[in-house]
């Protein structure tokens, strides 16, 4: 049998074309029986080591799930799912199967942490490589303290397992909680109690009800009362396994007068079955406080012809509880074969802000289904969108956005710009605006181009010696500026790239 | 040095034929004009040079320092040394000319095996030549000719020409939309390059330029073939009489 894995496993390597995160990690996993039913969600929880009242609570949701129909409003086309033919919970079985050293460890993987400023010993960690309290073998190393500048704390996501969390001890010194969020349930289940669901409720929508079900796991993030998050953080998730879905939760609560800066990335292997990825992302942010919360989303879009790819049904949703709060969404969405996904803002206190910076890329056979939702509830609530859609090959990309002004929310603004970028002559751009002020004081603004890269303006660089990859870039680059400004500095360099690497080939 | 041998060209979605039979040789450090009524093939021959897709060769060659130029890729032959001063400079928002300039220097170093710039060689040697054409470093961080008033456009081509140093430089209608005196700045960044190993096409329908820039030959091109050549007084003719008896003693 290993022999056949292993032929089944070079042929796989051969089709590997432009997407390089498509490795596959292999690793012995300890899965949930296939499909869905109570006993499942039994397990997950056993699996968890949940109290009772989380167990309950996820059973409530599935049942009901099971009354709900999944909607179909978004501009995306896909064979229906059959829900029982997925795994809801794996999770590598031990940590002797896995990488020993850095040296065997996706050297990918590490540039990306390297890239992030992560001190080589928490790679250790990240990889696998090194338990967490475990002698590390850079002990010494000078070679160690040269990322010490720049530090992200990282919780990695594997399948429906955190990894690993770095920094924890030195994050819990200034009273920040950086934790997977099953183990918040075990070890604050007031916080979790109190918020989980306070933002996006249970019965939400499809994905959001399965989601609450089923979530195996994801960060959870509290920061105290006028504390400022020491170093930026982050969650690195990766689906591994085959028909496996992957369902995390993450909640983040900022209290009053605090900051913190949150990013999130995503990379799947390269397979030819689809897979499915259905998240929620709570955010609660109190008086005078921020949460950024940044996306780089890069799960494999499958090939050309639609074959493969991440169903990406994700519910992002933050909530300005207290006045002057403020909540930032960047993204750059490069990924998945289907994306249907809008983070959004409900601006409840008076003079709380909301902003939401989207660049979307889609090349291939992807469709993309995005944008926001900015609720403005409480008085002199301001908020702005920008929206970059790049569409190349034969995909589909929608922006579809949401701006309402409550009848209580005088002196509503909103900025709305979206820009589509058209490369090439197959692909389709499409934006649907929704505005609705219930209040005469608001002033809504929405402007929107539709450009397409000209053959003329590709001459103009090629004729200027460069080369039509990179002059595609360039111009890409250039159209999306204003929102890899918004990005952490780090991660603006990694998403530029990204963006040149997704549209590979999609001229000529 | 460049020559076109018996050049036949066709818009390559039509069946047009645009030029017919052109023959033109110019040497190294030779500045040639090329002057012609409207319609008579002028910008055709400067794109297929560059090597613009919407163009089919029918016919002919075009030998560029002995190397088929028909063969090499547009940024290829940007690399070996041919640069066009667009009429109509394109607009590249967001993307900084400085941004654009430094992209477009250092591919085509890469093309030939150079090493990149560091950016303070870079940005000493851009601050050097926007110097010598009036460019303010300001105009620089802005998107490339996004903006830009007729004269800077064309102030912005002769610079990234000045900074890439090409052995081949066409100049198509670049005194277009220039008043005297960005004329006079254009005219004196151009004349600052001529060079014994740099040849110069300057198309232009008007004699004003060539006071300025004044070139060795004067080429007629008439319905896609040259129908006359000769020295600087050529252009001084055409400017008196028209095209008209040109066209009527080579019918």
């Amino acid at each position: 049998m290993a022999a056949v894995q292993e032929t089944i496993d070079a042929v796989k390597e051969i089709g590997v074309e432009k997407y390089k995160y498509g490795f596959t990690t292999d690793i012995e996993t300890e899965k949930a029986p296939k499909g869905l039913n109570e006993d499942v969600i039994r397990f997950i929880s056993a699996k968890k080591k949940e109290p009772e009242w989380m167990l309950e609570w996820r059973l409530d949701a599935y049942r009901r799930w099971l009354t709900m129909e999944e909607p179909d409003w978004a501009r995306v086309n896909y064979p229906k799912i059959d829900f029982n033919d997925i795994y809801y919970y794996a999770a590598p079985k031990n940590f002797e199967d896995g990488p020993k050293s850095l040296d065997e460890v996706d050297p990918e993987l590490l540039r990306t942490y390297e890239k992030l400023g992560i001190p080589l010993r928490e790679q250790e960690l990240l990889a696998g490589v090194r338990r967490q309290g475990e002698p590390s073998a850079l002990d010494g190393d000078p070679a160690d303290s040269v990322y010490a500048s720049g530090r992200v704390a990282v919780d990695v996501v594997f399948d429906s397992v955190s990894v690993v969390t770095t920094f924890k001890a030195e994050l819990a010194k200034s009273g920040v909680i950086f934790c997977p969020i099953s183990e918040a349930i075990r070890d604050h289940p007031e916080l979790v109690k109190k918020y989980l669901a306070s933002v996006v409720p249970v019965s939400d929508n499809y994905y959001a009800t399965l989601n609450c079900a089923v979530f195996t796991d994801g960060s959870f993030v509290y920061i105290p009362e006028g504390v400022r998050c020491p170093m930026e953080l982050s969650t690195y998730f990766r689906i591994n396994e085959e028909n496996t879905g992957q369902f995390e939760r993450t909640l983040i609560i900022a209290e009053k007068g605090s900051y913190v800066s949150y990013l999130e990335g995503c990379t799947a292997p390269q397979r030819d079955e689809n897979q499915l990825h259905a998240a929620v992302v709570e955010l609660i942010v109190m008086e005078d406080a921020e949460i950024k919360y940044s996306t780089v989303q890069n799960w494999y879009p499958g090939d050309e012809n639609g074959k493969g790819g991440i169903y990406n049904f994700v519910t992002k949703r933050g909530d300005c509880r207290g006045d002057n709060s403020k909540i930032s969404w960047t993204q750059v969405e490069t990924g998945s074969a289907i994306t249907w996904k809008y983070p959004s803002c409900i601006l409840r206190g008076d003079g709380s802000q909301g902003e939401f910076y989207s660049i979307a890329v889609s090349n291939g056979a992807q469709q993309i289904d995005s944008g926001t939702k900015m609720i403005h509830l409480g008085k002199n609530t301001s908020s702005r969108i920008i929206s970059k859609g790049i569409s190349a090959g034969k995909s589909q990309n929608t922006y579809r956005g949401r701006v309402s002004a409550h009848r209580k929310a005088s002196n509503a603004r909103n900025f709305t710009q979206c820009d589509s970028l058209l490369i090439g002559d197959q692909c389709g751009a499409h934006t649907v605006p929704y505005i609705e002020a219930n209040n005469s004081s608001a002033q809504f603004e929405h402007e929107a181009t539709t450009s397409k890269i000209s053959d003329d303006q590709l001459f103009y660089c090629l004729q200027r010696g460069i080369p039509e990859e990179e002059a595609i870039a360039l111009i890409v680059n250039g159209f999306v500026k204003d929102v890899i400004q918004k990005l952490p500095m780090e991660f603006a360099v990694e998403a530029q790239k990204l963006i040149g690497i997704s549209l590979e080939g999609s001229v000529g | 040095m460049i020559e076109i041998k018996n050049l036949h060209v066709k818009i390559a979605a039509e069946d047009t034929e645009i030029i017919k039979g052109l023959n033109l040789t110019v040497q190294d450090g030779e500045v040639a004009a090329i002057m012609g009524p409207n319609g008579s093939g002028k910008s055709t021959l400067s794109y297929v040079l560059a090597g613009k897709p919407d163009y089919e060769v029918t016919e002919g060659e075009v030998l560029f320092n002995g190397e088929n130029l028909l063969d090499m890729e547009p940024y290829e032959r940007a690399a070996a040394g041919v640069f066009l001063a667009f009429q109509y400079p394109m607009e590249i928002p967001g993307v900084a000319t400085m941004n654009f300039l430094k992209a477009a220097m250092n591919a085509q170093r890469k093309a030939r095996g150079e090493d990149e710039y560091t950016t303070p060689d870079f940005i000493k040697k851009v601050k050097a030549a926007a110097g010598k054409l009036d460019i303010d470093m300001t105009m620089l961080k802005r998107a490339l000719n996004v903006g830009f008033s007729g004269g800077e456009k064309k102030r912005a081509e002769i610079l990234q020409m000045a900074l890439l140093e090409p052995s081949l430089c066409i100049l198509d209608e670049t005194d277009s939309g220039l008043d005297i005196d960005a004329l006079k700045i254009v005219s004196d960044g151009v004349n600052a390059l001529r060079d014994p190993k740099r040849s110069f096409i300057v198309i232009t329908h008007y004699q004003r330029l060539l006071e300025h820039i004044v070139p060795d030959s004067v080429h007629v091109l008439y319905q896609g073939r040259i129908i006359q050549s000769g020295d600087k007084s050529l252009a001084l003719h055409l400017e008196e009489n028209g095209y008209a008896d040109v066209i009527a003693s080579a019918a």
